[in-house]
């Protein structure tokens, strides 16, 4: 189903925020709505929008190609994006997202086995106070979460899987 | 002391209008609407002596007078990009005193024309996004936002945007050309947005911060502004202290407090009892100082930082101990720059992209003092060549450190 055929409220609230003769503005936005289910847009998706906003279908590539919060391949259903920046490296950032990688068996860009969790290493995330810290990326938007162990990370990734499972049955 | 703009840290529940109400919210704003011309307003912010809180310490009632009066409309945009590592005080703001922020960017809107202003945040904004929609819905339904304000002709709204993640998108001609759904790439400046900004109209720019010091100036005069902080800088600052101190966190002070009120007296020390060994004032994008008492004693404003070989930017203050090793600092901000560079002019794409492969040898042991100076020499190389500020920006650790910690890298390539 086209983009404006699954969200036509969402769209048209999106559209009001922007001058109608400028309403290429709701690319970044239209492009969230698109890769809310999947975690990334797809092909499909950068049509419907070039088509929604006059604009063409390179144009939006690009922009998805700009900004790292806009994927264009699929990853596992949470991103966990650690943040390992200067001031989180100072306060034990680096070590953190190591012990992860060794609890959870993969390598940052890798994904778990069950295709629920990719590790990833991120700037700066403006929680520079409570490292360790990552926020997770995933069907119902960016979440923070911080002064993390890894022990509580992997409560956090069992509680994620018990709802995977819920879900599904 | 109470608080000017963390104002949430000495009244609970300051983010629910009624409370903010009861606590004099808006009537600032009602104020200046049905009882002030525009350029009343704008003078009243002048002459409090404001200064941008973004980085560059612009005077913002200053920056407000620029506004082209000739070409309409106008528009007024809050940056919430927030995205300089170290920083962190606009998430508080809005997170835990909206309202105040909310209020200060109407009234701005007011003083300059703009009947839609917009707040762009960085991407990863999106829970605070949420909330501050929230906000701006209650604040419609109370009738501080949309037609005819306080029964005048003056109408305004107020709608986010989310970034992508993107640091570069904080500068702000870069951030208009993402709000206008385009690559977030700087823009050749002149013309300034005040006279050509968002689809090409005359728009003011500030900083969250900036916003919410604007109300309290707005209620309480701009004398009683001044009487805080120094000549040079008055008022107060949030200070995001982050590093290795105890007690890392924001921290609302007069300008002119100095280096070790902050870290030993709100900042609870350095961990470990060790002794500070530099300072980066303005995040990632700070020249390093060398620390020493004299040093720990400096009252922190714009002017005087400048005296130490730094500027204070906006005033992210990380804190290095003893035990931190001056090539590792370096090769996390260039990896950090060289991931940011939007690649739209050579001298910072290519430089970064050098300066990059170079502290990674460096930092590995696998480098030469040859590589040391030719990483000196590539940041120097890029000094006064780029386009905008992220690729001068990128060279200042650089620099400041290789100059300022000579040991430090004499003692990488060696091991
Ligand atoms: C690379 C770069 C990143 C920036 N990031 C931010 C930011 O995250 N937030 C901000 O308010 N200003 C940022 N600025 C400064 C803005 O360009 C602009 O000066 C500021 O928003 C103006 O507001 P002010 O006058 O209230 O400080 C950045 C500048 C540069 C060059
Ligand atoms: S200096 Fe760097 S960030 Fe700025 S325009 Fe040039 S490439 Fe882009
Ligand atoms: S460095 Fe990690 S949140 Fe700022």
């Amino acid at each position: 189903m086209s983009l404006d055929k699954k969200y036509p409220k969402e769209i048209k609230q999106l559209l009001a925020k922007y001058p109608p003769e400028h309403k290429r503005s709701a690319v970044m936005p239209l492009l969230y709505l698109a890769q809310r289910e999947e975690g990334y847009v797809n092909k499909e998706a950068m049509q419907d929008i070039a088509r929604i906003l006059d604009i063409t279908e390179t144009e939006v590539a690009s922009i998805v190609g700009f900004y790292s919060l806009y994927h264009d391949k699929k990853a596992g259903k949470y991103r966990m994006q650690v943040c390992t920046d200067l001031p989180c490296a100072l306060r034990g950032a680096d070590e953190f997202l190591n012990n992860l990688c060794e609890n959870l068996g993969i390598k940052v860009g890798e994904t778990t086995e069950d295709g629920l969790v990719t590790l990833e290493s991120v700037m700066c995330l403006a929680a520079c106070d409570r490292a360790p810290m990552f926020q997770t990326q995933g069907p119902d938007g960016i979440k923070y979460h911080e002064y993390m162990t890894v022990d509580r990370t992997m409560e956090l990734i069992d509680a994620l899987k018990k709802a995977e499972k819920e879900g599904k049955e | 002391m109470s608080h000017v703009l963390l104002r949430h840290r000495d009244i609970p529940d300051l983010n629910t209008l009624s409370v903010y109400k009861k606590n004099g919210g808006f009537a600032a704003f009602k104020k200046a609407v049905s009882k002030m011309q525009p350029n009343e307003v704008t003078d009243v912010v002048k002459n409090s002596g404001l200064r941008g809180r973004g980085g560059a310490g612009f005077p913002t009632g200053m920056k407000w007078s620029f506004i082209d009066n000739k070409n309409w409309p106008h528009y007024v945009v809050a940056n919430a990009d927030e995205s300089e590592p170290g920083t962190f005080k606009d998430r508080e703001i809005m997170e835990s005193n909206p309202f105040q922020f909310l209020e200060g960017l109407a009234i701005a809107s007011y003083a300059v024309g703009a009947t839609v202003a917009y707040i762009y945040l960085r991407g990863e904004f999106w829970q605070v996004a949420a909330f501050l929609d929230e906000k701006i819905a209650e604040m419609e339904e109370a009738g501080f936002l949309g037609d005819n304000l306080f029964g005048t002709e003056y109408s305004l709204k107020i709608f986010t945007h989310l970034g992508a993640g993107a640091y570069i998108c904080g500068e702000e001609t870069a951030l208009l050309e993402s709000l206008e759904g385009k690559r977030g790439q700087p823009r050749v400046r002149p013309p300034f947005p005040p006279s050509y900004g968002l689809y090409g109209k005359p728009t003011i720019i500030n900083n969250v911060e900036t916003f919410t010091n604007v109300p309290m100036i707005l209620a309480n005069g701009a004398d009683w502004y001044k009487s805080m902080g120094t000549a040079d800088s008055s008022g107060v600052k949030i200070f995001s202290l982050s590093g290795r101190v105890r007690k890392p966190g924001n921290y609302e002070l007069p300008f002119g407090t100095t280096f070790r009120q902050l870290i030993y007296e709100y900042g609870m020390g350095v961990q470990d009892g060790r002794p500070v060994k530099a300072i980066m004032p303005a995040g990632a994008s700070s020249s390093l100082i060398v620390v020493d008492d004299k040093v720990l004693d400096t009252p922190m404003d714009y002017a005087t930082v400048r005296t130490l070989g730094a500027d204070l930017g906006s005033a992210s203050v990380i804190v290095l101990d003893d035990t931190v090793d001056i090539d590792w600092v370096v090769n996390k901000t260039i990896h950090f720059f060289k991931h940011e560079s939007c690649g739209k002019c050579t001298p910072c794409r290519e430089g970064n992209y050098w300066m990059r492969n170079l502290t990674e040898r460096i930092h590995s042991g696998a480098g030469s003092q040859g590589d040391v100076d030719l990483l000196l020499n590539v940041a120097k190389q890029m000094q006064g060549k780029c386009l905008c500020a992220l690729g001068e920006f990128s060279t200042m650790a650089v620099v400041t450190g290789i100059e300022r910690f000579p040991q430090d890298f004499k003692k990488a390539v060696k091991a």
